[in-house]
């Protein structure tokens, strides 16, 4: 018998009742709540007079629509300018009060983006099942943890029950083995994963990331890459245990403490798939492929490479995806054959769940040290992805280097990454953003979102337009 | 929620591959802490030709002539035809929430995102899927024949169209059942709490770091 892949032991291990349908009841170790996808499902429980199930299981922090300028934040949540955000970052914190829910309101230290936050805090473990009504849950699979995002009646059914009801998916490799180039981060691994399989590339499945590559990437990179699963249409990103998981997680509050530390590794040290395992399908791609990615288009998977041009419509496949590029042109501004290079920037945001942490910020910078904004910038944002990301951020002096470019340094939130809050792109206008998505408005009503790695979105501030930072 | 059997309806093509949901339904409607009235801003930034706040009255903004769902031949459509890969990028239960209240109760496309597909099943909204190659037919049938509908059969898992054609769909039986009856699952999960209590037993005793 083959042997299993990390996907199908984390299954086995949360299978609480399979029913003769095949569906299976899965248990759920951990739920993050946020302000938006919440309070429709904390509305079923009180109608149905429920109450959670299990309420150490659960963990809250407002982040979607929270605003990041400190003026806005200086007087706590009367203070949030808009009417209709100010409402839904209040009521979950009365959900949480009433309910008993674990939660770090706005004014606290440890508030964050949730895919910031639980990692952070050892509230994402190795070896647990972790949800969140977020898509990017995917994140937290870089921990050996089976994480996926769900929907609000999912958010209610599992602070109801502690259960989900799912189909097994399908196992789909992504092994990307040697050496990654200087300066080529876990974000241009994934983009480019993305722009070989595409955005539904994934659909169905659980992606593993394997392969030396992401053997020797630290978790920061890791959990960019599963983050970023979904964009490909994987509901779940994973990485298997190893010692640098281990080492990320040792002595954060939620972790396992000394006596139980120990026996906790050895639970956690099968947590890879089996040498015999079998995938249902496996991409191979080669490390000294990869060079800096930045999206073009409208979709994730319009992709190519800093040194690249806009494709043409000879390089699309079929009828589909011709009329999509042509959407893709007019709405991007943007002519086929035209070099990424001389694509000229408005704005800059280094933020969001995919790329808000300390590693994130320290090789933006990096490049940012010494050097200046571009005039023609409306404005360079950075943001980071937790008040404890900033505190410590502002220990190294990474502040003063943004600040002294030219970059506003903010208060954390995921701002900029879907404009929920007053930070968004004005119509027409050109970003370079370390988000996930460059859905047409994603960042703001007619906004022109251009994906890229922390490193290459502060060299292009500096810059005005996009320059290959393995160069700068 | 609304129980689903047999929806005859106008068809509606979106004629555009991996349709997100940030255009199914725009952030700034996500503020709202209720679950219905957001049909009004249903792929708000393709329908209207300004941009959409919550809490504002739609009825007197500029429609986008040319989107499919402001062509008088579309009105009250309540089948939505889409291509490959619908409902991709954010888990916002808000689209089906959407499309719900605009007044669709089933779509038919090649393919969906996992997230979006799983969503539509808890609020009566039928997601079927059927090949490329009869998603394209129904397309050209559809901006062929004005008032063109089809009759969605979830009991019988099939599809009719105006001539008596009859196309086959496959759903998960326990989602069939559940949307057949209108059930919701919570209850049905909480029959099984004994068998919950005891994996949780097990549990504790085997993670204890999991549980404070």
């Amino acid at each position: 018998m083959a042997g299993k892949t990390l996907y199908d032991k984390l299954w086995d291990q949360h299978v609480v009742k399979t029913r003769e349908d095949g569906t299976a009841l899965i248990y759920i170790d951990r739920q993050l709540l946020h302000e938006v996808t919440s309070p429709q499902a904390f509305e079923g429980l009180r109608i149905a007079g429920r109450k959670p199930w299990r309420l150490d299981a659960n963990l809250a922090t407002p982040d979607h629509n929270v605003p990041t300028t400190v003026l806005e934040r200086k007087s706590g949540i009367e203070g949030i300018q808009d009417p209709v955000s100010r409402i839904q970052v209040k009521t979950l914190d009365d959900n949480c009060d009433h309910f008993g829910i674990n939660e770090f309101k706005m004014a606290d230290k440890r508030q964050g983006i949730v895919h910031v936050v639980g990692p952070e805090q050892g509230a994402t473990l190795p070896g647990m099942t972790v949800v969140c009504g977020d898509s990017h849950t995917a994140t937290h699979g870089a921990f050996a943890a089976l994480a996926h995002g769900i929907g609000t009646s999912e958010v209610e059914h599992v602070l109801a029950t502690q259960c989900l009801i799912q189909r097994k998916m399908k196992n789909l490799l992504i092994k990307v083995d040697g050496e990654l180039g200087k300066g080529i981060t876990g974000k241009d691994v994934v983009l480019h994963v993305i722009g070989v399989i595409g955005t539904a590339g994934g659909n169905g499945c659980a992606m593993e990331f394997g392969g030396s590559a992401i053997r020797s990437m630290s978790m920061e990179g890791r959990m960019t890459m599963c983050n970023m699963a979904i964009e490909a249409g994987a509901r779940v990103g994973m990485v298997a245990f190893d010692e640098i998981t281990a080492e990320y997680v040792k002595g954060r509050p939620f972790a396992p403490k000394a006596d139980q530390w120990e026996q906790a590794v050895a639970a956690w040290s099968d947590l890879k798939s089996d040498d015999d395992a079998e995938f249902d399908k496996v991409v191979e791609i080669r490390a000294e492929d990869i060079k800096p990615q930045v999206t073009w288009g409208t979709s994730p998977e319009m992709v190519t490479t800093v040194d690249g041009t806009v494709p043409t419509l000879e390089d699309a496949e079929d009828d589909v995806e011709r009329s999509g590029f042509t959407r893709a042109y007019e709405y991007m501004g943007l002519k086929p054959g035209q070099k990424i290079t001389d694509i000229k920037l408005d704005r800059v945001f280094i933020g969001s769940c995919t790329n808000s942490r300390i590693e994130d910020l320290r090789a933006a910078a990096e490049v940012a040290k010494g050097r200046k904004v571009a005039d023609s910038l409306i404005q360079a944002l950075v943001v980071p992805g937790s008040g404890l990301v900033k505190a410590q951020a502002e220990e190294e002096g990474l502040d003063k280097v943004f600040e002294e470019a030219g970059f506003e340094w903010r208060e954390p939130g995921c701002s900029m990454c879907l404009a929920m809050n007053a930070d968004k792109l004005g119509s027409g206008e050109h970003c370079a953003s370390t988000s996930n998505r460059n859905f047409e408005g994603r960042q703001g009503y007619g906004g022109r979102t251009h994906l890229v790695s922390p490193a290459m979105a502060a060299a292009a501030a500096i810059a005005g337009h996009f320059v290959d930072v393995r160069e700068f | 929620m609304k129980a689903f059997t047999v929806h005859q309806g106008v068809v509606a093509p979106m004629d555009r591959a991996n349709i997100d949901t940030d255009m199914i339904i725009p952030k700034q409607f996500l503020k709202s802490i209720k679950r219905s009235g957001f049909g009004p801003n249903l792929f708000d930034e393709l329908r209207y030709l300004d941009e959409g706040q919550p809490d504002a009255d739609n009825s007197g903004r500029p429609l986008n002539p040319d989107f499919v769902l402001n062509q008088p031949r579309y009105a009250g459509a309540s089948v939505l035809l889409a291509r490959e890969n619908f409902g991709c990028g954010s888990s916002r239960e808000h689209a089906p929430w959407a499309l719900e209240d605009f007044g669709f109760r089933a779509i038919i496309a090649p393919s969906y995102a996992d997230i979006f597909y799983n969503n539509s099943f808890k609020n009566g909204l039928l997601p079927i899927v059927l090949d490329e190659e009869t998603v394209d037919r129904l397309f050209k049938e559809t901006e062929a024949n004005e008032g063109y509908q089809l009759t969605v059969d979830l009991e019988n898992q099939k599809v009719v169209t105006p001539s008596g054609e009859e196309i086959a769909f496959e759903v998960d039986d326990f989602r069939r059942h559940c949307l057949l009856n209108g059930l919701d699952d919570i209850g049905l999960t909480l029959q099984d709490a004994d068998e919950i209590k005891a994996y949780e037993e097990k549990r504790r005793a085997s993670s204890p770091w999991l549980f404070a």
